[in-house]
């Protein structure tokens, strides 16, 4: 009888701290671990992990590889991907998630190549399935138009790898002083690993609202047409007292910043109040914001998929209906 | 001393025309006919970035694509902002490729080219949006990788100090040649072809390769060299009210702020 593999969790860390993504991720791991009657298990990079090992124990891991080495301390592509690849290599483990950041999308695709296996990227749902006798991982990531997911496996190399960004799952609970097997790899740096060197990190949070913290967020699409026109969205959102965002056309138009992408491959977030204008509604857009609260939705094309993602729909011209819409707004505000 | 660079582009459904894309139920491969294709966004930044390495250190700049015969128009674009050379990779057994199976067959194609310094690729495609293609083609290459890369100062033709992006902040990364970069929108900004440019990209040479050409071998490229497989595809009913508002736009507005009024969520 062979063993069933481990599931794998990738813990990133930076300066010390773990990204709140790979803590999603050991809730999810430890429901498809529990299914596969497997241990759940992370990996963990950096120098000085003690503490972090721990952490991650408390939040419901049964077993952490710790690699240390003052060089790991930043993210170093190379050197992560080699080792991570070797860990795999001697353990094989059958599922191995990691965060879909801007560190996690270099990480994952180098390391799935390395060991020939299969990679899903950015899934919005994980979950196990019977695929010839056995139960495989099947990563749900959205589809086009309309309101469907694509289910895609990894029927026969492992691990089954995918990435997920924050948001799609919850943070487990944290159970201080839970036990758990710790174990330590001084791990070496080889020349090679050196051909790239991450000299240093620079982290600027914010001042004032995240995107991610908004409650109320007016999503705009190709729609607007121009960044002239896209200034009503901004408009909008003042009115409404929210922030404003964006789906990929509208990024790549150059209408508003990539950090205010909403979709697949920009956020995933909750608020209280979404309004997407101008956008038809492909489910790369749709999945970043269908766990809002009250969606409204305003394009000029009635049949345009969006209008089935949303609780309130207006059908009309952006640059007729957007004014009328802040105008009322406006009033009502001054009314009270 | 020259800087030659190779340029992986893609050709990707028009942003205009998502919504209309639909899959295939039985095979989950994207039907896209009668849907206009455009060069993908960002594989143009990583055009301009080659042309800006050129303009400083010569050399030769070469596009390469992988796709169906139709793709040649974005080989032709690339030649009216200024590539050199283009290169199609096109054969009915590369179709069906995930990211894995399309950085071999890119790789084998880059092989083929021949010397190289640099290549870049778009952060990410607006279709697939995987980000994956770079890392792995620099894996198969036995390379380093810098994705969503901001900014490229060159210490000298061998090495790059480069700015690239995570979330609130950056890293600071050195990087030797010959190495993959996958370039974020705002790495520079794209210069727009003449009219002129346009017309003498028409008719321009384009190498096309099969899968023999470039010595691929059939159970790595395609469908066979695809460790992950579209198994199934799921509609999901819409839990939302979907209520259409009607009347002028004025009545519409007041109705809207009354909804949202009584949901309370203003």
């Amino acid at each position: 009888m062979t063993q069933q593999g481990e599931v794998w969790i990738f813990a990133e860390q930076r300066d010390g701290r773990l990204m709140s993504v790979s803590l999603e991720l050991l809730n999810k791991g430890k429901e498809l671990a529990d299914q596969l009657s497997t241990r759940l298990v992370t990996v963990l990079l950096g120098d000085q992990i003690d503490d972090l090992a721990q952490q991650i124990i408390d939040y419901g891991a049964h077993k952490v590889y710790g690699l240390e080495n003052k060089n790991l301390r930043l993210y170093q592509s190379e050197a992560y991907a080699r080792l991570i690849a070797e860990l795999i290599d001697e353990h094989r483990p059958e599922l191995f998630l990691l965060g879909a950041t801007m560190v996690g999308m270099d990480l994952a695709p180098r390391v799935a190549a390395k060991v020939k296996t299969g990679l899903t990227a950015h899934c919005s749902d994980l979950y196990l399935e019977e695929m010839e006798g056995q139960k495989k991982l099947i990563a749900a990531v959205p589809g086009w138009g309309g309101n469907f997911v694509v289910k895609i496996a990894c029927p026969q190399a492992t691990p089954q790898m995918a990435t997920v960004r924050s948001g799609v799952f919850e943070k487990p609970e944290k159970k201080p002083g839970r036990k758990g097997e710790i174990v330590k790899i001084a791990a070496q740096i080889m020349i090679e690993d050196e051909r790239v060197e991450t000299v240093e990190m620079v982290e600027s949070h914010p001042v004032g609202l995240k995107l991610e913290d908004a409650e109320i967020v007016v999503g705009g699409g190709w729609g607007f047409q121009s960044v002239s026109g896209f200034h009503l969205a901004e408009e909008l959102a003042e009115a409404l007292g929210g922030v404003t965002a964006g789906s990929r056309p509208a990024v790549d138009a150059g209408w508003i910043k990539e950090d205010r992408m909403i979709g697949s491959s920009g956020k995933t977030i909750a608020p209280k109040l979404f309004v997407s204008a101008g956008a038809s509604g492909a489910m790369h857009f749709t999945t970043g914001f269908s766990k809002a609260k009250v969606i409204v939705a305003i394009d000029q094309n009635p049949n345009a998929p969006i209008f089935e993602a949303a609780d309130i729909g207006l059908v009309g011209d952006l640059g007729k209906i957007l004014p009328r819409f802040i105008q009322e707004l406006k009033r009502e505000k001054n009314e009270i | 001393m020259p800087l030659n660079s190779i340029v992986c582009i893609k050709q990707v459904p028009h942003p205009e025309h998502f919504s209309k894309i639909s899959l295939d139920p039985v095979t989950g491969s994207i039907r896209r006919a009668g849907i206009p294709s455009v060069l993908n966004p960002l594989d143009k930044n990583a055009i301009e970035e080659a042309l800006r390495i050129r303009e400083k250190f010569s050399g030769k700049v070469t596009a390469i694509t992988m796709g169906p015969p139709q793709a040649r128009d974005v080989l032709e674009e690339a030649y009216a902002i200024g590539v050199d050379e283009g290169v199609l990779l096109c054969d009915l057994t590369l179709a069906g490729a995930d990211s894995l199976a399309t950085a071999y067959t890119l790789a084998k194609g880059i092989e083929r080219v021949g010397k190289y310094d640099l290549i870049l690729c778009g952060n990410e495609s607006i279709d697939g949006a995987t980000q994956q293609v770079g890392p792995q083609l620099a894996e198969l290459l036995g390379i380093p990788h810098v994705t969503h890369v901001v900014e490229v100062h060159w210490l000298n033709e061998g090495e790059a100090l480069v700015k690239r992006e995570i979330e609130y902040g950056y890293l600071k990364v050195k990087v030797r040649m010959p190495a993959v970069m996958t370039v974020m929108k705002n790495i520079n900004t794209c210069r727009l072809p003449s009219v002129l440019d346009i017309m003498g990209a028409v008719g321009k040479e384009i190498q096309s390769w099969g899968c023999c050409d470039i010595e691929g071998e059939k159970e790595c490229v395609g469908l066979p060299g695809s460790p992950t497989r579209v198994v199934g595809i799921v509609h999901l009913e819409s839990k939302r009210k979907r209520e259409m508002l009607k009347g002028s736009e004025e009545e519409m507005a007041q109705m809207a702020v009354k909804r949202l009024r009584e949901y309370g969520v203003i």
